[in-house]
């Protein structure tokens, strides 16, 4: 909460610097979602008999969540290299989805920063960064999303690695409340655009109910998400006509 | 070393796909309905990710997670910060998990 301070004192720095602490402050309701999670899986990984490097390497390399906990459960089970490197492929293939809505978003953005920025995508990257599209048109946006990026994978990948060490701290059922973390993060962020466009909440519920029914029908938690996010998307084509056409 | 080799693995298989689309958008120029089809999915994915997932943050109760998302819900309707609404949501959970 300090970076808010920040920001309102020191009137002459610099745009990026600016831009950098708008990110971190916007970026912290992330760290507070990731941080019980990295630890849950530092624990966990442990337990399947990962090291402390092999763990904390998962999370720098993959920056992943929910694939990383799948593949340490597969680790620990012992499942073969393949099997577990195509149930992560499936599980994350929707940051492909969000990646294109992503960089469609930072057309001004030069290449050199859009890389760095999409190899930090995460669901909750993208949903902090989609929601505030404003930066990516202003000077100096690039440090706007950097900043949230890097708080996340910072809590992220120290969060893992605490876990590992530090293993069981936080008690049971504070962790498992903890668990609502990130589903209040994305409510937080979808109900004010809601209030501002009603329609947006109609694209996100024929999203959950499109999830819903493919995780009925038998589908992978991954795939659903992925038919969930582009054929809901598909409503907006109707629902967003007549709006700003960027 | 086989640990190693699944990260590495990992790492590609979800590296990759993140990285497609920086490429694919330098070179296009899209219709305005696919335009609008990119900028609908932030909310499509909230949407996605938000349900059915919240039932299982207590596996064998799913409505104390619907709880906990109607909490969130209002105390975002009533405009306070992000912050507030994962903490107001956290020690609901919490409260009922007791």
């Amino acid at each position: 909460m300090g970076t808010k301070e920040l920001m309102q004192t020191q009137p002459n720095k610099s745009e990026s610097v600016k831009m950098f602490q708008k990110g971190l402050a916007v970026g912290f309701p992330i760290m507070l979602g990731y941080l019980p999670i990295a630890l849950t899986y530092g624990v966990l990984a442990k337990q399947a008999g990962m090291s402390l490097t092999e763990l904390t390497l998962m999370s720098a390399m993959v920056f992943a969540g929910a694939s990383q906990f799948m593949g340490a459960n597969m680790i620990a089970v012992g499942s073969g290299a393949v099997e577990i490197i195509i149930a992560t492929f499936v599980l994350n293939f929707r940051h492909f989805v969000m990646s294109l809505s992503f960089m469609n978003q930072l057309r001004g953005v030069a290449l050199k920063w859009k890389i760095p920025l999409t190899l930090g995508l995460t669901d909750e990257t993208f949903a902090v960064s989609a929601l505030n599209p404003d930066e990516a048109k202003k000077e100096k946006g690039a440090y706007f999303y950097a900043a949230i990026i890097i708080v996340a994978y910072l809590s992220w990948v120290l969060g893992s690695l605490l876990g590992g060490i530090l293993g069981d701290i936080i008690p049971q059922k504070l962790s498992q409340s903890m668990g609502i973390a990130l589903y209040a993060m994305f409510i937080g962020l979808l109900v004010p655009s809601v209030k501002k466009e009603l329609k947006v909440g109609l694209i996100a519920i024929v999203a959950m109910l499109l999830n819903a029914s493919c995780v009925q029908l038998g589908m992978s938690t991954g795939w659903a998400i992925v038919v969930g996010t582009v054929v809901g998307g598909m409503s907006g084509i109707y629902l967003l006509k007549e709006e700003k056409e960027e | 070393m086989t640990i190693l080799l699944i990260i590495v693995g990992m790492c590609l298989v979800t590296m990759i796909p993140r990285l497609i689309p920086a490429f694919v958008m330098e070179k296009l120029q899209f219709r305005p309905w696919v335009n609008r089809w990119l900028s609908a999915i932030p909310y499509a994915a909230l949407g996605a990710l938000i349900f059915p997932g919240i039932m299982t943050v207590v596996p064998e109760q799913p409505i104390i997670g619907v709880i906990g998302g109607v909490v969130a819900i209002l105390l975002a309707t009533f405009g306070l910060n992000v912050v507030l609404v994962v903490i107001g949501a956290i020690i609901t959970v919490f409260l009922l998990t007791m």
